[in-house]
């Protein structure tokens, strides 16, 4: 989390921290594993007004920033999330209302809707591989005259079953095209996924022959791609503040359990192999936090090395960050592998964000393309 | 004293304005370094007179550093320096990307030797030494490590006694990079065997090129002979090159090993930024998959884009714990997590270049390009987790002095240290 926030983004962090602290304690958490939409709409409609969902949309549009930098914003409010393994869709309702922000005017009440917390969004981008055994027909948005049809399945969609809209990034010739649809179109089949986090809900949806009237297109027909490439750059950056805030609950619930627990007469804190481990955690958490906010500051401004920063971020944070919540689990020893004990609310955010966007060896392999393309020229 | 510069700054030109004139000045008197020197690790580069050759070079660019007015940018005025902020420091560095500088002066003189000394130097110590550092004329050494042991920096038993005026050292340092074509070093030594081992220590200021102090090389795995062995035979050092106070030097020693830990980030040093040489192994590495024959190998690409996921993340890291200390938020002691990640990184692209050369790496010809060497390299990568103290270390000072954990117990606390155990001598 940032080093050094603002009056301002620590008085907005330290608000959502205290109302998640209240409203989502574990026990809560706990209880929402059996909650169909994991989360309440009076929860979600409070959080809105703490800010949570106007940051990456513009003044005029009903949203706004603290520093100007609404990504680095948002990072402190999914930092919060990640830390108390909070519910609701934060990722992809920001993503979608970022994304309608820029053509405002043609999606003005879907977007108001979203900032106010009175509906939710879902991006529905993830399809299953071809040739795997989940394979399935990719979507195809195509233009019939004055309608938009969409066809084909896109999973996981984080939020997919709860969401009142549906972003989805289709292809269209060549070319990407981004369309709203509502969950209750006529032809939209949404297929619940088990999941490892409590409180998310994943679905596979199906879309098949979904009929929609032009204006559902967010932008042009085909041209969708450069939106998309920035919607996903937007949910890395958001996951990996989330990540690294699950990591620094699971971290210091594991340093208090080191001075707490004792054996052989003496507290675990004081074996130095114990303490090296410690050590060795403490600095890939600091890293996660480092390259995190350097990723979040890089995007927010267009810089030119955004691409590779959260690249960097999300291959890091997946990988060290899964080596750092193992470690925590062993060393609570069995207590650690239990249902009751609040590590593992933490860890199954970190762990469904590792897959998410890209795995550590996705964006390791997109790492060695830009080096390579930045050494050539 | 923290990282960041005074407020005093004496800012005549923006910073656009510096970068303008910082680059005409680069470009017209600096060459554009070899992308193939200084890859690997410690290689042996050149005989020792083409060695001497080059440690002149860089005195000589130091020197007109000074002249143009970019030594010591974040240096007080007062002794020859720019007292600017840290960003022209930054700027100078993002310039200097892709050309030579005179980087065996880096570190230790500038840092941590010339930050020593601004900290703890006397008026008259610091007129004296800081701008003859600026022009190059000095080059500093660091005598910490001993060969009775250097985890424990603070046992040293070289030994200084008054007399008179002056101070007779005694004993032997050992590890020093570079002391042979070196002018001066600080010298931790024991004062007192009285107390406890931290309140008997003293530092001192001294040259190295006098006949009392007998420099041995000593060679590495590499075949490089950089390291060196001191033999402090009677080396009369008056009081006036004491560094601090007499028996304090333990309060000097930690701050002297901070701005060791700092260096990639201290206001002192000039590194050229961005993917040039000595701030990104990237070119290397690429150079060795494609020499190697294995730019296209999944496998290859992996670990390539894994070296550069590293490099960013100890950047980052570097720069968030920089930005901690400087503002506070972070005590010093988070320097040593920023070490811990530069040791565990560096070593790992090691490996990682080793990974790319499959048995060439193990028995190769110099027609082998960027893949010769490589297994020596990999031998000798353990070199980033000791060198500025071990890494073990750096874990102790993270669990006990940042998260707060117990002490290790040792086995001289409150006891005079001459009553301490010791290392058995090596045989
Ligand atoms: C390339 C290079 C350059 C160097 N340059 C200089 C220089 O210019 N000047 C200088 O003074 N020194 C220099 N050194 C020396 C370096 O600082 C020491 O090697 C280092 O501090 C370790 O000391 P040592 O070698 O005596 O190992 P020891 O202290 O004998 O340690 C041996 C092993 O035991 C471990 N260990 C020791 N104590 C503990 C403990 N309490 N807990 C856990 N593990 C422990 C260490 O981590 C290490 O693995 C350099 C070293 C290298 C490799």
């Amino acid at each position: 989390m940032l080093l050094d926030p603002s009056p301002d983004q620590e008085f907005f962090r330290e608000t959502t921290a205290r109302f998640l602290a209240e409203k989502v304690p574990p026990d809560e958490v706990r209880r929402l594993r059996d909650d169909p939409n994991g989360f309440a709409p009076d929860y979600w409609r409070a959080g809105a007004e703490l800010g949570w969902t106007g940051l990456l949309v513009d003044e005029d549009l009903g949203g706004g920033s603290l520093s100007g930098l609404g990504l680095v914003d948002l990072t402190l409010t999914a930092h919060e999330f990640g830390r108390r393994a909070a519910p609701g869709p934060l990722c992809p309702t920001n993503v979608v209302a970022e994304m309608l922000g820029r053509y405002g005017h043609d999606h003005r009440e879907t977007l108001s809707s979203l900032v106010a917390g009175r509906a939710t969004a879902a991006w529905c981008v993830d399809e299953p591989r071809t040739g795997s055994r989940t394979a399935a027909a990719p979507v195809d948005i195509r233009i019939d005259g004055d309608e938009v049809v969409v066809n084909g399945t896109k999973r996981p969609v984080e939020a997919g079953g709860t969401a009142d809209v549906l972003l989805v990034t289709g292809r269209t010739g060549q070319g990407a095209t981004n369309a709203l649809v509502p969950r209750q179109a006529g032809g939209v089949t949404v297929t619940p996924l088990r999941s490892i986090d409590v409180t998310r809900r994943y679905a596979a949806i199906d879309f098949d022959e979904v009929r929609l009237p032009l204006t559902s297109l967010v932008g042009e027909a085909g041209g969708g791609a450069d939106d998309a490439t920035r919607a996903r750059r937007t949910a890395i950056v958001v996951s990996c503040a989330e990540s690294v805030g699950a990591l620094q609950a699971v971290f210091d619930l594991t340093v208090a359990w080191a001075f707490d627990r004792y054996s052989f007469g003496r507290p675990l804190a004081s074996y130095q192999e114990l303490k090296h481990r410690f050590a060795d955690m403490k600095t890939s958490l600091e890293g996660s936090h480092a390259i995190a906010d350097r990723a979040a500051g890089a995007v927010a401004t267009a810089s030119s090395d955004a691409d590779e920063l959260v690249c960097a971020a999300k291959a890091y944070i997946g990988q060290y960050g899964s080596e750092l919540v193992q470690d925590c689990i062993q060393i609570h020893g069995g207590i650690g592998v239990t249902y009751e004990h609040d590590l593992h609310l933490y860890a199954r955010r970190a762990a469904a964000n590792r897959s998410g966007f890209g795995t550590p060896a996705e964006h390791r392999a997109r790492l060695a393309d830009i080096v390579e393309l930045r050494e050539a020229s | 004293m923290t990282l960041e510069t005074s407020d005093r700054a004496h800012v005549t030109e923006t910073l656009d304005e510096f970068r303008a004139r910082a680059r005409a000045w680069i470009e017209s008197n600096l060459e554009r370094s070899d992308s193939s020197a200084y890859v690997g690790v410690l290689r042996p580069e050149a005989s020792d007179e083409e060695e001497l050759a080059l440690v002149q070079r860089e005195r000589d660019i130091q020197r007109a550093m000074f002249d143009a007015g970019f030594a010591g940018i974040c240096f007080p005025r007062e002794y020859g320096g720019q007292e600017l902020p840290r960003a022209y420091q930054r700027v100078f560095d993002e310039e200097l990307a892709g050309y030579e500088y005179p980087s065996r002066l880096q570190v230790p003189t500038f840092v941590p030797c010339a930050a020593v000394l601004l900290e703890f130097g006397t008026e008259e110590q610091k007129r004296r030494h800081i701008p003859a550092i600026l022009k190059g004329e000095e080059l500093w050494m660091q005598m910490l490590s001993e060969p009775s042991g250097g985890s424990d920096v603070a046992a040293a038993v070289t030994t200084a006694v008054r007399d008179g005026d002056d101070w007779i050292l005694n004993g032997s340092k050992i590890w020093t990079t570079g002391a042979w074509w070196s002018d001066w070093a600080l010298c931790l030594t024991r004062t007192n065997w009285d107390v406890p081992k931290n309140r008997g220590l003293t530092v001192f200021m001294v040259p190295l090129k006098q006949p009392s102090v007998e420099v041995h090389r000593i060679e590495m795995l590499s075949g490089s002979r950089e390291f060196c062995q001191e033999f402090l035979t009677d080396v009369r050092v008056p009081d006036g090159d004491r560094l601090g106070e007499v028996d304090d030097g333990w309060t000097v020693g930690t701050r002297w090993m901070f701005h060791e830990r700092m260096y990639r980030n201290s206001p002192y040093a000039t590194i050229p930024a961005g993917t040039s040489r000595g701030a990104s192994r990237m070119p290397e590495l690429f150079a060795v998959a494609r020499d190697a024959g294995r730019l296209d190998d999944p496998l290859a690409r992996d670990l390539l884009g894994e070296a550069r996921m590293l490099e960013l993340v100890k950047q980052s890291l570097e720069q968030r714990v920089s930005t901690g200390v400087a503002t506070r938020t972070m005590s010093d002691q988070a320097a040593s997590i920023a070490r811990l990640m530069s040791g565990v990184v560096e070593s790992r692209l090691v490996t990682i270049g080793y990974e790319f050369t499959d048995a060439n790496g193990a028995a190769w010809d110099e027609a082998d390009g960027a893949v010769a060497q490589r297994g020596v390299d990999h031998l000798m990568r353990q070199v980033w987790c000791i060198a500025g103290g071990t890494t073990e270390m750096a874990r102790n000072a993270i669990s006990e002095r940042v998260l707060g954990m117990p002490r290790e117990r040792s086995h001289d606390p409150n006891i005079p240290f001459r009553d301490v155990p010791r290392s058995r001598p090596a045989t």
